[in-house]
């Protein structure tokens, strides 16, 4: 497991910015369903974009919210490295406010965080430009496409320049071709940030496109099958998904997945 | 749009009239009495002649519904953001806000003029007691129904108390108010009348329920339906009163309101 954390740091030449996350033994019990986690360790290197696979109901969500501090550990411990680093969570619908324009809801963590005012519209709408959404500031969340919600919803997520990013099955309600784009968005996002970015998905393929490092969970409670880095070009296009080489290394992970029970 | 008035008001209209001259006709075919049964005619006459008492008395009893059903907004909104901040809270007190809604209105008045003296007070307090139960209930129905994961996003982002509950819970649970508002609306006239019948003569002159009484008294059915048919009016422009706020509020984003 470690070996595989390492492999991937050397990867990464230079050391890139963003947010260390380590999970030491974590351990998670709700009560009347037993484990949730149990004896988890990872060790995520800043800058890093790694994918959480999984079946689902396996415990991996409940991992991403511990580390945005939502949820907490039992036994065991998990920490940012630099601890009070900005944190930006992606649920799994945009989960937008109905009554505010699609603007107001991008400023709204601003105005959480208590940003001056002057700040928040020239930030909310660079948020925009980059997922594509500035000509609609105005619109409210009604008038909007699931897929445009979603667009927002990152959005939100990017304006307080978070320093982690962490996304729970984002995209799962989308249809197939909305979600290839936003994955694309997604990547082009990370390439030009420095952000650390995790990603909890069922999806091997969706994994496999979008990440340097691929962690496959057992089912309940979540235990790590296989860490692997995925070993493809930093610039990555729709078409790679059928070639050769994005097929060998979807093998190991579907294997990691049979393996581990989860058919 | 204009089709669209057309279609919305003739209909009704038209029905109107053609009830109102079914009335007309089966009183006079039927020679009804008029202290049984007056035909709208004579309401209409017996109603212009006694106009502007009609209006005072409109006037008076409005004052009084409107003072209760302010603060029934007042309180029940505050309430329910009490109640709301804890399970224990709402365990605690909810069953008696219950209790009290279950208590007769007929009942507690003559309690309310012991108290408070005859006069506009008790009768807002009437019409008070009425109308905060709904508007509790609706705004604790919105408060509870947050979506957790909205809940999580303010949380991450730091949000104190008072940002949690005015971007949050109170947006989110405003199509519930506007429901409370709309039914405590009604019931605050109601309650003001019932205040009326036994608070009797208030400072400002007779309200709608001391002179439904006292055409009562005198067999004047005439005028007693005219005044009812002012009580009706009240009610009805409270209500498109809370409509039009609830349409200003939520017309962009609630599909309750989309034209």
């Amino acid at each position: 497991m470690s070996t595989a954390a390492n492999l991937h740091s050397e990867q990464l030449d230079p050391p890139r910015e963003g947010v260390r996350v380590v999970v030491e033994h974590a351990e998670r019990v709700f009560p009347g369903s037993g484990f949730v986690l149990q004896d988890l360790s990872l060790d995520i290197q800043p800058g890093s974009f790694v994918a959480l696979l999984g079946p689902s109901g396996c415990g991996k969500s409940t991992l991403l919210r511990i580390i945005a501090g939502l949820d907490r550990a039992d036994a065991g411990k998990v920490y940012l490295e630099p601890s009070n680093a900005r944190i930006a969570y992606v649920f799994q619908d945009a989960h937008l406010l109905p009554w505010r324009t699609v603007l107001e809801n991008v400023m709204l963590p601003l105005e959480l965080l208590g940003s001056p005012k002057s700040n928040r519209q020239a930030a909310a709408m660079a948020a925009l430009t980059k997922v594509g959404l500035a000509a609609d500031a105005e619109r409210v969340p009604a008038e909007l496409s699931g897929g445009m919600k979603m667009r927002v919803s990152l959005a939100r997520a990017l304006v307080t320049e978070p320093k982690i990013l962490l996304l729970d099955e984002p995209f799962a309600a989308l249809d197939e071709l909305t979600r290839q784009r936003l994955d694309d968005q997604l990547r082009a996002l990370w390439l030009e940030h420095d952000m650390t970015v995790l990603f909890v998905t069922h999806s091997n393929s969706e994994a496999a496109y979008l990440a340097e490092r691929c962690v496959v969970f057992s089912p309940r409670p979540a235990r790590i099958v296989l860490d692997t880095p995925i070993d493809l070009p930093r610039e990555r296009e729709a078409s790679l998904r059928t070639e050769a080489r994005f097929a060998k290394v979807l093998g190991p992970l579907y294997e990691a997945l049979a393996k581990s029970g989860a058919a | 749009m204009k089709s669209t008035w057309t279609n919305t008001l003739i209909p009704p209209l038209l029905s109107l009239v053609g009830m109102l001259a079914a009335w007309e006709s089966i009183v006079r075919i039927l020679s009804i009495p008029a202290y049984l049964l007056p035909p709208p005619s004579n309401i209409a006459s017996a109603g212009i002649s006694n106009i502007s008492s009609l209006i005072n008395a409109s006037i008076v009893t409005a004052q009084s519904a409107l003072i209760g059903f302010l603060l029934s907004i007042v309180l029940g909104i505050s309430l329910a953001v009490i109640l709301g901040t804890s399970r224990i809270l709402e365990r605690a007190f909810y069953p008696y806000a219950v209790f009290l809604q279950t208590v007769p209105i007929v009942a507690i008045a003559p309690l309310l003029v012991i108290w408070f003296g005859p006069g506009y007070k008790a009768v807002s307090l009437a019409a008070f007691i009425v109308s905060v139960f709904p508007i509790m209930a609706n705004t604790l129905t919105g408060l509870r129904s947050v979506d957790p994961a909205l809940r999580d996003l303010f949380r991450l982002h730091g949000a104190t108390k008072a940002q949690t509950l005015f971007l949050l819970s109170l947006p989110h649970a405003t199509p519930n108010i506007v429901t409370g508002l709309r039914v405590a609306g009604g019931l605050a006239v109601i309650g003001a009348i019932v205040g009326e019948f036994v608070a009797g003569f208030s400072e400002g002159g007779a309200g709608l329920g001391i002179r439904i009484l006292e055409t009562y008294r005198l067999l004047r059915t005439d005028l007693l339906f005219a005044y009812v048919f002012c009580a009706c009016i009240l009610g009805l422009s409270l209500f498109g009163c809370t409509n039009l706020l609830g349409f200003r509020l939520m017309r962009r984003w609630h599909p309750s309101e989309k034209v």
